[in-house]
């Protein structure tokens, strides 16, 4: 099968998909009703003047091209959204060919790859798709056979007629179906006779990925391309005031060295950029550059003075988010009570890929190219800022290099554009990993004070939380800076807000220059560390072991993923010598819930032993890698626990590389179980999900191995007392 | 400026770079192989891991100059057809889930291989720690050198 990811022009995706002669091509226009699409036949949609997104197309050899809408940084989606056209469809996967869809909100609705959405946002209209063309693939080969089209049924890329055994491949009707109507409701098929949905498929991407040919952003390139690196301000909203390129313009094969612009929020950041030959040259001249900076009208944080701030605030008045019942007058009758504050780091998001971008500015277009998340949003952002309308303006995909949040952000293609329009010639602008690591948006760091009762049977009394952070929302100009963050209960069981008699959520945003930005599961990243680390110090106040405590609040589906996590971790048999910590959290509309086992070296450090993950996303496709993903969260919460943090000093971020910001390598790694759920609730999301409950089934191991509470991260596993 | 002669998968390029240049940007940028990737530029990562004389390097971290007329192989030239033992591993236990550090992982896995072909977790452990993989694969590597050692026995 051909997958190499083609970069396409929206209106010739026939064409280009490599599709002969006539073909039945099906896709969606948004219909009036607001968010229903509607299925059209793409021949019919033509002779109406719709506008369509063409998802599927199969030609007269029985070829089938799918539209991949999504950016494939690692999570998958690159299988997992054919793998479920193809089981509706009835093909098999090698007869098909996957292509990434350019950006275009208008088209494909939202193509941004985040809230782990992919699939919990669209799987039940790609299975419609899958159906709709199976159906008039059907309906076609009836007509020709002169039978009913209950007689006959589509398996393997043909139509058979059951009694007689006779068969049209696809390739032969698709001319006579193209011309019928999209069916207006379709079957889908039982979960029971799934092929395709639920097996653990090999991804298509794999072949490419250990060969060197998948094509990264940094790997794209077009003839005659400069190569670009930015000198951008240390301190996060410095002003060129002006440099010195004597000594840059010495280098040979330095091009060009002009100031740039980038578009961080609405907020207008500035740089020197040095153009070369090549991107050793080009960072030969960065080097070389003497620049001048303005950084006077903004304060210059540290990280201790960002955290003062926060901790005072947590004190203060709170923006409320969510409450119940009054936690203040519960809290003060109380007889079992707990007061505990937790704190998170600010983190890099560190994607191996550091950021990069191609772009070409013509006279009559803008084209870009690069490992991007938000393909519908950089399109946007690039038509007004060129005031071009968006088919001027082509935004293409290749693979992602990671992507956790920081490639759904819109500065560095914005960046690449303004030097390629300047330089009148394609650029790629390539971040080297110390502006990766140091330039930002960030994780932002958090401050949770939460207070908890007791009560007398041993129940969640009262729950009061109080955040301190930068919400992330504030960035942009006008935003309205007294609204509260409606993410202060992410990660929270929404079980527990039917239990708990009194709750309060509330926070007090953090002012501060530096940027941030959504990091792997968002907010929940952080707030599940407080949440379920609190939830255990209840259960120590209350006397109940962990998963019990928790029990007695929650409802069936969090039961049964109890019941599970609590036989596959032998949670009930643990023994001595040995801590157990659970935590279970709710993220993009899955349930998680993990126990780590720790225990002590002999030169008194901490190890982890063994991880066990039970992941309930509902309806899922591709158990392997929604087991690989799990698999990649733990060790990204691991990093985050226990190895790396970005500081702040005088108002420029302290960790610039690797050797610095310290990852988890292969011998940080326990063992990993993921068990996944099998129900039929809605898909939740998958990539992210299996990050937040990590550090505190973690932390909570430690305290029942060896009594210390842990409070703030990072911290170290060497130095446990 | 100086002309230096590549040996790039037993395939002379002749290339224009200041001799200090580091190898991974010659390959990538002057030769056009970019399945070597750049993730730190000062030997942290391993993502640009390539073999001189079988051995593995840094490519970030050694000058073109002295890799002129030295057989160099990257993930390119491993083989034509993903039909290494280490490919077949990587494919079969699903290894890679963006992909980036993939090429440094193989390269270095390769190597541990040929010169040790039954490690120990305490042997990939070594060989392993200069790669970093964000999206934690680490599992799934462990796992795929240890099958990839299989496969070379069944050969």
């Amino acid at each position: 099968m051909e997958t190499t990811p083609k970069n396409i022009s929206r209106r010739n995706f026939i064409k280009l998909s490599g599709l002969t002669g006539t073909a039945l091509t099906l896709g969606f226009s948004f219909s009036t009703s607001a968010n229903e699409l509607d299925i059209w036949n793409a021949t019919a949609a033509e002779s109406s003047g719709v506008e369509l997104n063409a998802w599927i197309s199969i030609d007269t050899n029985g070829k089938v091209t799918l539209m991949n809408h999504r950016s494939e940084m690692g999570q998958g989606s690159f299988q997992s959204v054919p793998q479920m056209i193809a089981e509706e469809l009835e093909v098999a996967l090698d007869q098909v060919n996957i292509i990434f869809a350019p950006g275009n909100g208008r088209k494909y609705g939202s193509q941004v790859t985040g809230g782990s959405s992919t699939i919990r946002g669209s799987y039940k209209k790609l299975l419609r798709l899958g159906a709709s063309a199976r159906e008039m693939l059907i309906e076609t080969a009836a007509k020709k056979w002169g039978v009913n089209k209950s007689e006959c049924y589509a398996e393997n890329g043909t139509v058979i007629h059951r009694a007689s055994g006779k068969k049209f491949h696809y390739g032969e009707l698709v001319t006579e179906a193209a011309k019928l109507e999209a069916p207006k409701d379709v079957a889908l098929k039982n979960p029971k006779d799934y092929k395709l949905i639920r097996k653990p498929l090999p991804r298509q991407d794999t072949p490419m990925k250990v060969n060197g040919k998948a094509v990264f952003g940094l790997d794209f390139k077009l003839p005659s391309m400069l190569y670009a690196v930015v000198e951008r301000s240390p301190r996060f909203q410095g002003k060129v005031i002006k440099w010195d390129d004597t000594e840059t313009k010495k280098v040979p094969g330095v091009r060009h060295v002009l100031k740039v612009t980038r578009d961080e929020f609405g907020n207008m950041r500035e740089g020197v950029a040095v153009v070369a030959d090549n991107t050793w040259a080009a960072m030969q001249g960065r080097k070389a550059l003497k620049i001048e900076w303005d950084d006077t009208a903004f304060p210059h944080h540290s990280t201790e003075e960002l955290y003062t701030k926060m901790r005072e605030q947590v004190k203060g008045e709170m923006i409320s988010f969510r409450t119940m019942g009054n936690t203040t007058s519960a809290f003060a009758k109380a007889e079992k009570k707990v007061e505990a504050t937790y704190e998170t780091p600010y983190e890099s998001h560190s994607c191996m890929e550091p950021l990069n971008c191609v772009a070409n500015v013509t006279d009559d277009k803008i084209e870009i190219w690069g490992p991007i998340q938000g393909p519908d949003w950089i399109q946007q952002n690039i038509c007004a800022h060129f005031k071009l309308p968006p088919e001027k303006v082509i935004v293409n995909m290749t693979f992602l290099g990671g992507g956790f949040g920081r490639k759904a952000f819109t500065d560095y293609p914005y960046e690449a554009v303004m030097i390629s329009k300047e330089i009148k010639a394609p650029v790629q602008v390539i971040w080297t990993r110390e502006d990766d690591m140091t330039i930002g948006p960030f994780r932002p760091g958090m401050v949770y004070q939460c207070k908890g009762a007791v009560t007398g049977n041993g129940r969640i009394g009262s729950f009061e939380t109080k955040i301190s952070g930068q919400n992330m929302d504030m960035q942009n100009p006008g935003a309205d800076k007294t609204s509260y963050n409606g993410s202060d209960t992410e990660g929270f069981l929404e079980g527990y807000f039917e239990s708990i008699p009194h709750y309060s959520f509330g926070d007090s945003p953090l002012d501060s220059p530096v940027p941030v930005m959504w990091w792997r599961s968002v907010y929940s990243s952080t707030n599940a560390f407080a949440f379920e680390s609190f939830i255990d110090e209840l259960a120590v106040q209350a006397a109940k072991d962990p998963i019990d405590f928790r029990r007695q609040h929650l409802g069936e589906r969090y039961q049964l993923l109890m019941n599970k996590l609590e036989q596959v971790s032998g949670w009930k048999e643990r023994g001595k010598n040995t801590g157990y910590g659970v935590a279970i959290t709710e993220c993009f509309s899955s349930i998680v819930g993990e126990v780590v086992k720790v225990s002590k070296t002999a030169d008194g450090k901490i190890k982890i032993d063994k991880v066990w993950a039970v992941m309930d996303c509902g309806w899922y496709v591709n158990p392997d890698i929604i087991k690989a993903q799990v698999e990649g969260s733990i060790v990204m919460a691991l990093g985050a626990a226990t190895k790396h943090e970005t500081t702040f000093k005088d108002g420029k971020a302290v960790e610039r590389n690797f050797v610095e910001y310290k990852m988890p390598r292969i011998q940080d790694i326990p063992e990993i179980e993921v068990h996944i759920m099998d129900n039929e609730e809605k898909a939740g999301g998958v990539g992210e999900p299996g990050l937040p409950p990590f550090t505190p089934a973690l932390t909570n191991a430690i305290f029942d191995l060896t009594g210390t509470r842990i409070r703030r991260l990072p911290f170290s596993l060497d130095k446990i007392g | 400026m100086a002309s230096i002669t590549l040996k790039l998968n037993n395939k002379n390029y002749t290339i224009e770079a200041d001799p200090k240049m580091p190898l991974l940007w010659a390959i990538r940028d002057l030769a056009g192989l970019t399945g070597t990737k750049y993730g730190c530029g000062i030997a942290q990562c391993g993502a640009c891991t390539v073999h001189l004389e079988g051995v593995p390097v840094r490519s970030c971290s050694v000058p073109v100059s002295s890799a002129a007329n030295k057989n160099i192989t990257t993930i390119e030239g491993l083989s034509t057809d993903n039909s290494t033992a280490v490919q077949r591993a990587w494919i079969l236990e699903q290894v890679p889930q963006c992909g980036y550090c993939q090429s440094g992982q193989i390269m270095a896995a390769s190597a541990l291989l040929k010169r040790n072909p039954n490690p120990t977790d305490k042997d990939i452990d070594t060989a392993m720690q200069g790669h970093i993989c964000r999206c934690g694969t680490y599992p799934r590597i462990r796992k795929a050198i240890k099958t990839a050692a299989q496969l070379m026995t069944q050969k």
